[in-house]
């Protein structure tokens, strides 16, 4: 919602531009690999995957530009990667603001301040505020650029079905309606996807009574990028307010509401305006304010069972709505997008077989299920679902003045990344392994002698890592070449024919990775470990890609 | 006496907060009262069990 008299797209700050319909000057092509219902954060960033290894997809957007407020609005390191791989990252690092801190403040006193993981070694800081406006623009330049995605805005899907092995839909937009044929579709039209609602899906789960107002404010306030938490706030008394920086002087402040006041009318502009003069009284602002946008927001856990209907995948809000207290909701869908992206671009190119595929629900619905539990701590401590709950948060809170130790419970712990560990295409004998990342994890950065990052070495597609001199290694690595024509191997600190040499003479990255001379280790393209092997069982690692891509099978 | 850790202080909140709810709104106070005088002889120590007494009383206004 805007300000009276402000159209839905009157940003203070952001210009929309309006995208047109195709062409019908040409023919409109009308068969595809991969067709993508949705053009926000998600659809744009399967589509780039795909794109990543040469695979051409259509993607379809009902609208006719980008999101109208902004939604989202902390992406997370694991995001910043994703967007790096994608080529899409300068952008970004140019426009959003990096944070590592957060402080809790309770009836105006600050009683936490908590940092979130971070070290030298790491490419990229844990969080980065910008607003999704700029997240689906920059995603959009990068997607336009590579000539590989056709974008259609303006267009609707009515209808969509399989039929003989393929997917069907009736796309309409403002020239006509037309039959698009798929081999593959990904849903990634959001919270209210009409893919799910055709195909007779619901998402299942919990509605929590907690409800926020979500406001962004443009004003000079002059505070660092550190999320505040203030609870029981004179604004606010007995509720909770979240306060973040984002660009353009640009602040998002959330207000929970009371549990039974209307959210009709808690969103009208006059109750807004004299809720946010309130919440900047508490954080000793004084200069001048305008409203740009607000919404209200439920804090929900709902997912659907398979995220997987035949041949249609559904990502991001489409296959699972989770808690923003998280910050999970945009990160988890764009790892969706390049979790389907990659294996898609494996099998539509031959490399992989279909079987492939079916790692994907297991995979992303594990990661939902680990922020609901994660997210779920958090959300009883900002939103407590009973008086129980209730007590307990004001004990921890009135405690946390005088005990330090109460204030431990606020910590929203947001940044615990998911593992794979139980993932079918987790492979490897892990019990010869003491230390290190585990299969399953993402392969951690290491920050290199020359100043380069590790994971800028790897493949956009599989990158085996070898140890050593890596006696034997030749034959392997040949073999790998041939299941996987992007594969890359690099070789620490030594000098094997067909690998790049990486230096360690610090011995950083075999610290990291907990390796000795021989270890190998298979990293996935989204930067997860499929698995690692001792140097006797080195020569497994072809096998393991062979299980992975199912060779053979497709 | 050690404090205990964060992960098993993070295991007693939760089973509090539902006890509470079992325990229901009029008998939360003699709940409360009950648990604390058990966990003050468990502490067996009688400086720290008034002292966390003072330190209780804070804030509560």
């Amino acid at each position: 919602m805007r300000p009276e008299g402000r159209g839905d797209l009157d940003s203070l700050y952001f210009d929309y531009p309006q995208f047109e319909a195709p062409d019908r000057g040409g023919e409109l092509v009308q068969e595809t690999p991969v067709v993508i219902v949705g053009a926000g954060p998600v659809g744009l960033v399967a589509a780039l995957t795909l794109a990543r290894f040469g695979a051409r997809s259509i993607l379809l957007e009902k609208k006719s530009t980008f999101n109208d407020g902004s939604r989202a609005i902390c992406v997370s390191r694991s995001s910043f990667h994703i967007f790096d791989r994608l080529g899409a990252v300068e952008p970004f690092l140019e426009k959003a603001l990096g944070w590592t801190k957060g402080r809790s403040f309770y009836r105006g006193r600050q009683f936490l301040e908590f940092d979130m993981p971070h070290d030298a070694n790491e490419k990229f800081l844990p969080m980065y505020n910008i607003q999704q406006q700029y997240i689906e623009q920059f995603l959009y330049e990068a997607a336009r650029d590579t000539g590989l995605i056709d974008i259609r805005w303006r267009s609707e899907v009515k209808n969509i079905h399989e039929k003989a092995g393929r997917v069907e839909l009736d796309v309409t937009d403002p020239a006509g309606a037309y039959r698009l044929k798929a081999d593959w579709a990904l849903a990634a039209d959001g919270a209210r996807s009409t893919v799910r609602a055709m195909r007779g899906l619901r998402l299942k789960g919990e509605n929590f009574e907690g409800r926020y107002v979500i406001v962004d404010v443009k004003m000079a306030h002059d505070y660092p990028t550190i999320r505040r938490a203030l609870f029981d706030s004179k604004s606010n008394p007995g509720y909770t307010v979240l306060v973040h920086r984002q660009p353009e002087n640009i602040w998002r402040i959330d207000y929970q509401l009371k549990p039974g006041e209307s959210a009709e009318e808690a969103t009208r502009e006059e109750k807004v305006r004299a809720m946010i003069a309130g919440i900047l009284s508490d954080i000793g602002h004084e200069g001048d304010w305008a409203l740009e946008w607000w919404s209200v927001y439920t804090a929900n856990t709902l997912l659907l069972d398979d995220y997987r209907d035949r041949r249609i995948f559904f990502i991001g809000d489409a296959a699972h709505i989770v808690p923003i207290f998280g910050v999970r909701g945009l990160n988890n869908g764009v790892a969706d997008g390049e979790n389907i992206g990659w294996k898609l671009a494996k099998v539509v190119k031959g490399e992989a077989g279909e079987a492939l595929l079916s790692s994907y629900t297991p995979e992303r619905r594990g990661a939902t299920l680990d922020v609901f539990a994660n997210a779920g701590k958090s959300t009883r401590f900002m939103t407590p679902p009973s008086r129980g709950w209730a007590l307990m948060r004001d004990a921890a809170l009135s405690l946390s003045l005088s005990a330090p130790f109460a204030g431990g419970f606020a910590n929203p712990r947001q940044m615990t990344p998911f593992t794979y560990a139980g993932s079918p295409i987790t492979i490897g004998a892990d019990e010869d392994f003491e230390s290190g990342a585990r299969p399953g994890d993402v392969a951690p950065n290491v920050r290199l002698d020359d100043g380069s990052n590790l994971v800028d070495h790897f493949s956009r597609s599989f990158t085996a890592l070898w140890f050593g001199a890596g006696a034997g290694a030749e034959a392997p690595i040949a073999q790998l070449k041939k299941l996987d024509p992007d594969m890359r191997a690099l070789n620490v600190a030594g000098a094997i024919i067909g690998a790049e040499t990486i230096n360690d003479d610090a011995g950083a990255i075999a610290e990291r990775y907990g390796a000795k001379a021989g270890d190998v280790f298979l990293i996935r393209p989204d930067l997860y470990f499929a698995g690692r092997w001792r140097g006797e069982n080195a020569s497994k690692i072809t096998d393991a890609l062979k299980t992975i891509l199912s060779a053979g099978e497709g | 006496m050690a404090d205990m850790n964060f992960a098993d202080l993070e295991v007693f909140y939760e089973r509090l907060a539902t006890a509470i709810d079992e325990a229901g709104a009029e008998k939360t106070d003699l709940f409360l009262t009950k648990l604390s005088l058990l966990l003050a002889n468990k502490l067996g120590d009688k400086h720290a069990a008034l002292d966390a007494i003072e330190i209780a009383l804070k804030d509560i206004s």
